[in-house]
Parts: structure tokens; sequence; C-alpha cells
């Protein structure tokens, strides 16, 4: 059996845990890196105002269509009344099930209404015919493996602050940085200049949020701002990354920008076609933080 | 938002001793205003309110109220109020919704710093008015809405209520207020109206702020009307305030072919309507939405596929500050010609 999992959006918050999950009851999992054939595909399918990360997710979607037999779509409500999720989350599987013709497994994450992601992991095992004790053997050891990873990759990011080298934070969502046609570009060009890159969202920081921000109720945006007062004594400078129209980023990273006192660089990225015009901004940037 | 000021207005000046400052109706030097300060792609919403806040402010005021909750709204009156210190104004900004909830405790002691002689029990008596007042102005909002195309003598729905809400601001006691309400539905129903017995009807559909704030869509109902088009809407603050649930439960019931989940903010509630719209034969759709709005946008495609589903045309209309009242006319009248040449 094979399982596709667009690689955009929630995959980058969910997939590790689901690929040790799914390794152990011997399911195959599908997906591909974003590239420009995905790019088009999602144009041809969405909306002309969706936000640049959705237009890529649906892009996958076309793509892993006839490839697999089912696709994994949560719906991600919220993790608690003050934890809430960019609405496009919770559209996912009805917009997905309306414009495509494919099977879907879905599980809600609802923590208000005490749906958790095991409870939906474990509905989705029983559906493809598992037993309970399987499911719970697996669940159990890819929460362990999943837990050293992360653990793993926590200190790596968290050891590069105390780098002799300049240091660059770069705040944005997940699936905006480690994407491979939106963040890794940008990261390939920074490369080129001798900084530490340092990732807002490998930081266990997002009860700090609320020293930047008293009322913030987005549970990613809280990482990232969190991230920011973390690291704010120690790096350089930072460099926010948004994918146009992000309703998420628009409020919160005007409101960080107008408070924090560091150098920054906002970088709005619609279609990387433009990729001279940001190759010249981050140099300009690069300048500024060389000369500080 | 369009005439619930007066409600909003009544309610705090009976709880507590305060000097009210009325907002101006919004009007293009507004959205200026707003659009200078906003950032780029925040949604049209944010740009009105901000503009307004700048101008109340111009106007003496000290002390901001706003509701907010749900998708982006929330979040609203933080960085609003940041941009206004950074402008250099002095003031206090509430927000009595955080992340989508009332906070009662937090309102309390909001009225108590206000107004130390404050009491629960008078603010209650006035609360249930007010909440009455709203019911029934949306009631005869819904009557007029579907006659106002076909007025004979012009203005005269809107002069008499006009006329109706002066009363209302002066009421006492809840018995009063029905009688009144009975009275002017009376008034209303005298008016006389030239209605064709199978006229257009269309259903709006939408983004809460845009559909209730008459500059936002530029008065797109009164134009409709001006076609002799009857129109349903189904958002008020009735619906907002009391009956959200209930109609969101019934929505995720009744529509479960097109959902299984509960959507962010009114989007679930608008693929209802629209196939509401479509079962009862009604003749078109318009969608209007301030740009950039998540959530509408998120179930843009599922509207397609239900207007494709039961034939019924949809069209959808995107306001920003920047967007031309001409444009939309265009587009409005070519929408119109279309539903009557499907007629014939």
């Amino acid at each position: 059996m094979k399982i596709g999992i667009p690689k955009a959006l929630y995959y980058y918050y969910f997939f590790d845990k689901w690929r040790y999950f799914f390794e152990e009851l011997n399911i195959e999992l599908i997906s591909t890196n974003t590239d420009k054939k995905i790019l088009e595909f999602g144009n041809k399918y969405a909306n002309s105002e969706m936000c640049l990360s959705l237009k890529i997710f649906l892009g996958h979607i076309a793509y892993l269509k006839d490839k697999c037999d089912y696709i994994l779509i949560p719906k991600i409500d919220n993790f608690g009344l003050n934890e809430q999720m960019c609405s496009n989350f919770s559209s996912l599987y009805d917009l997905v099930n309306n414009l495509f013709d494919v099977k879907i497994l879905t599980y809600e994450i609802n923590h208000q209404k005490k749906k958790n992601e095991k409870k939906g992991l474990f509905s989705i095992g029983l559906q493809l015919g598992f037993t309970k004790k399987q499911l719970k053997k697996a669940y159990q050891i890819a929460c362990l493996k999943y837990h050293k990873q992360l653990k793993r990759d926590m200190m790596i990011n968290f050891n590069k602050l105390e780098s002799t080298k300049k240091k660059i934070l770069i705040v944005a969502h997940s699936y905006n940085i480690h994407d491979d046609y939106i963040g890794k570009t940008i990261i390939k060009n920074l490369e080129k200049y001798n900084f530490e890159i340092i990732y807002s969202d490998l930081f266990n920081a997002k009860n700090l949020s609320h020293y930047l921000s008293l009322n913030l109720y987005w549970k990613y945006c809280k990482e990232s701002l969190g991230a920011i007062v973390l690291c704010k004594e120690k790096v350089d400078g930072i460099i926010f990354i948004t994918t146009f129209p992000c309703g998420l980023d628009s409020l919160v990273n005007e409101l960080v920008m107008r408070k924090i006192q560091l150098p920054y660089l906002n970088l709005i990225i619609d279609d990387l076609d433009a990729l001279a015009g940001i190759e010249t901004r981050i140099e300009s940037f690069a300048d500024i933080i060389e000369q500080n | 938002m369009a005439n619930y000021y007066i409600p909003a207005n009544y309610l705090i000046k009976n709880i507590c001793d305060v000097e009210i400052i009325e907002a101006p109706f919004i009007t293009t030097q507004t959205i200026e205003l707003g659009n200078k300060y906003s950032p780029e792609f925040v949604c049209t919403p944010f740009k009105y309110t901000l503009g307004t806040m700048i101008e109340c402010l111009d106007k003496g005021a000290n002390m901001l109220l706003q509701f907010g909750g749900g998708c982006r709204y929330g979040y609203y009156s933080e960085l609003q109020e940041q941009i206004l210190k950074d402008l250099g104004y002095k003031f206090e900004l509430v927000n009595l919704i955080t992340a989508g909830k009332i906070n009662i405790k937090k309102i309390y002691k909001i009225i108590k710093k206000i107004d130390k002689n404050f009491k629960v029990s008078k603010g209650l008596y006035y609360l249930y008015i007010t909440v009455n007042m709203i019911k029934y102005m949306d009631k005869i909002d819904d009557y007029i809405r579907q006659n106002i195309g076909f007025e004979v003598e012009k203005n005269s729905f809107n002069n008499l209520l006009k006329e109706m809400l002066e009363k209302f601001k002066t009421v006492n006691n809840p018995i009063q207020l029905y009688i009144l309400y009975k009275i002017y539905f009376k008034k209303f129903k005298k008016i006389k109206i030239n209605k064709p017995k199978n006229c257009l009807k269309v259903g709006i559909i939408g983004e809460l702020y845009t559909l209730m704030e008459p500059f936002s869509n530029y008065f797109l109902e009164k134009e409709l009307a001006s076609f002799n088009i009857e129109i349903k809407r189904f958002t008020n603050v009735n619906y907002l305030l009391f009956d959200n649930k209930k109609i969101v439960n019934k929505a995720l019931k009744k529509s479960k072919k097109y959902m299984k989940y509960k959507m962010c903010a009114d989007s679930s509630t608008n693929v209802y309507w629209a196939k509401y719209l479509g079962i009862n034969k009604y003749d078109g759709i318009i969608h209007i939405k301030s740009s950039f709005c998540t959530p509408e946008i998120g179930v843009m495609p599922i509207l397609d596929k239900i207007a494709n589903d039961y034939n019924i045309p949809i069209i959808y209309f995107s306001f920003d500050a920047n967007t031309s009242e001409v444009g939309i006319k265009t587009r409005l009248e070519a929408f119109y010609d279309m539903l009557e040449m499907r007629r014939k």
C-alpha cells in the first residue's frame, strides 16, 4: 500500500513522526520535492489569491493523485485555545476533496474538543485494517524516534548561537524555510557569505513570545516570535521570509519589525522568477551585517 | 458598521457614564488614511478600522473599544495599537474578545474602571434591551432589503428607517421598544411598492465586514436594488452573536457532500447558504469579500463546484482600498444582463 504525503504545509511539522509510524506498519510513503513543475500544477488548480504555499500544496496533490492509493490530509484546527492555526489548515481536506477525485485519509486535530494526533492516527490505522496492539507499538516507537531526532536538531541549531561567525536568524514558517523552491534557494544564496544560519522553527521557545506580543494566538507564529526573543541579543540580523499573501505574517511580522532594534530584511516571495532581485537584496543586507 | 453603531452606543451610554464620540461615516479620506499606515497585504477591514480610529482620535477620543474574534480580526487590535502609538497618539485600546472567546471577567473589570458606580443588574437590563433592538433591526432590515428595489417613491424606505432609529435611541424599557417595532413594521408594510411577481432574486454571501459595511462594498446592495432585484442576505449581527453555533452545526449536517469539517470564520456557513440558494432556485449568487481574506479564498473552489452542480451563476467581488467603483459597476451590469438573458 502507498500513501502520498504532499511535501508542503503540514508535512514539515508531522512528517518525521509519520515516517516512523508508517515504517513500523510496512506502509510506503510517497512525496516529492517542490520544483517548477509542481508550482505550475498548483497554479492550474489554485485560485489567484491563494498564498504561494497553498498553491505549492495543490501542485503536490496534483502530482500525487495517480501515484498512490491514499493521500493523507489532516484537518488541523487548534492545539488549545491560544494555539490556533492558519485558516488554510482547517479547510485543506474539503478543498482537496472538492477539487480532486482522490481517496483521502483524514483525522482532526482539535485540542479544544479533545481530538489529538494519537487518536487520529489510531483511527486511520484501524481503517486500514491494523489491530490496536500493532498501532500502539508503532506509535510508541515513532514517538521515541521522533523526539530523539528533534532533540538532536534543536541542539545543533542552539549550539550555532555560540559560534564566532556573524549570525543570522531566519524567521519563517517551517513550510517556507525548508521548502526546496522557496527557502532552500534563499539559503543557498546566503551560504555564499560567511554566516551562521539559525532557523526560528527549531527552538522550543513559544512561551517567550509574550515579550513581543501579548495577545498572539497562532501556534507557529508564537514559536518564531519566541525564537526572536531568545536570540535577539546573540544574532546580528534577522531575515523574514513570507509567501505572498500570508495572512498571519502580514500582521505579526509588521508588529515585530516595529519592536525590534536589529537590522532586518523582509523578503516577500511571490514567484521565484524574480530571483535576481532577491539576490541583490541579500547581498546588500550581507554588506550591512558585515559592516556592523 | 452600518446602523449597528446605534445599539452599541445605546448600551454603553446607559450602563456607564462616558462621553461617546461617534465614529464618522467612512469616506475615501478614511480609507486613504488607513491605507497609508497599514502593512502591505493585510485584509481591507484592517485599513478601514485603522482609518476610522485615526479620525476618532483626532476628534479627541482617549479610549477605543474593539470587538474582534475569529480569523485575523482577533489580532487587529494589537498591531493597530502599535501603529497608532508610533504615530504619537496617547490612548487606551481595549479588545473585548480574545482568541475568539468573550472574556466576561475582563469586560467587567474595564467597566468598573471607567465607572465606579456600575451595577451588574442595570448592565444586564440594558444588555437585554440592546439584544432585542438588534434583533428587531435585523428583521426590519431583511424586509427592506427584499423590497427597496421596487419602491415607488424614492428614498421612502431610507427616510422611515432613519426616523425609526432616532426613536430607538430614546427607549427605556423592552415593552416600549417592542411597541415601537410593531408600529414601524406596519408603517414599512404600508409603503407603496411596485413589485412584479417573478422578479430576479439574488443571494449575497461572503465575508462579514465587507457584507455589512455599506461603504466597503460601494453600496453594492443599493446598486442591485436599482436593477429591480430582490436581495437575500443571511449575515447580520444577530447571526454573528447569537445564532452562529446553531447555524454552523446545521450547515455541517445539511451539506455533507461538500464539507466534512467546520472551517474557519464564516466559510462553512457560506457553503451551506450557497447550496440553499441553489436548491431554492435563486437566479444568481454574489460572493463578496475583502482582498486576501484567507478563509473565503479557501472555500471559493467549493462554491464553484456547488454553482456547477446546481446550475446557478456565481460572481466574485474582491474589495480593496484601491478597487475602482466603475469596474465593479460594469461587472455587476454584465452579471445582471446575463441573469436577464437566462430568464428568457
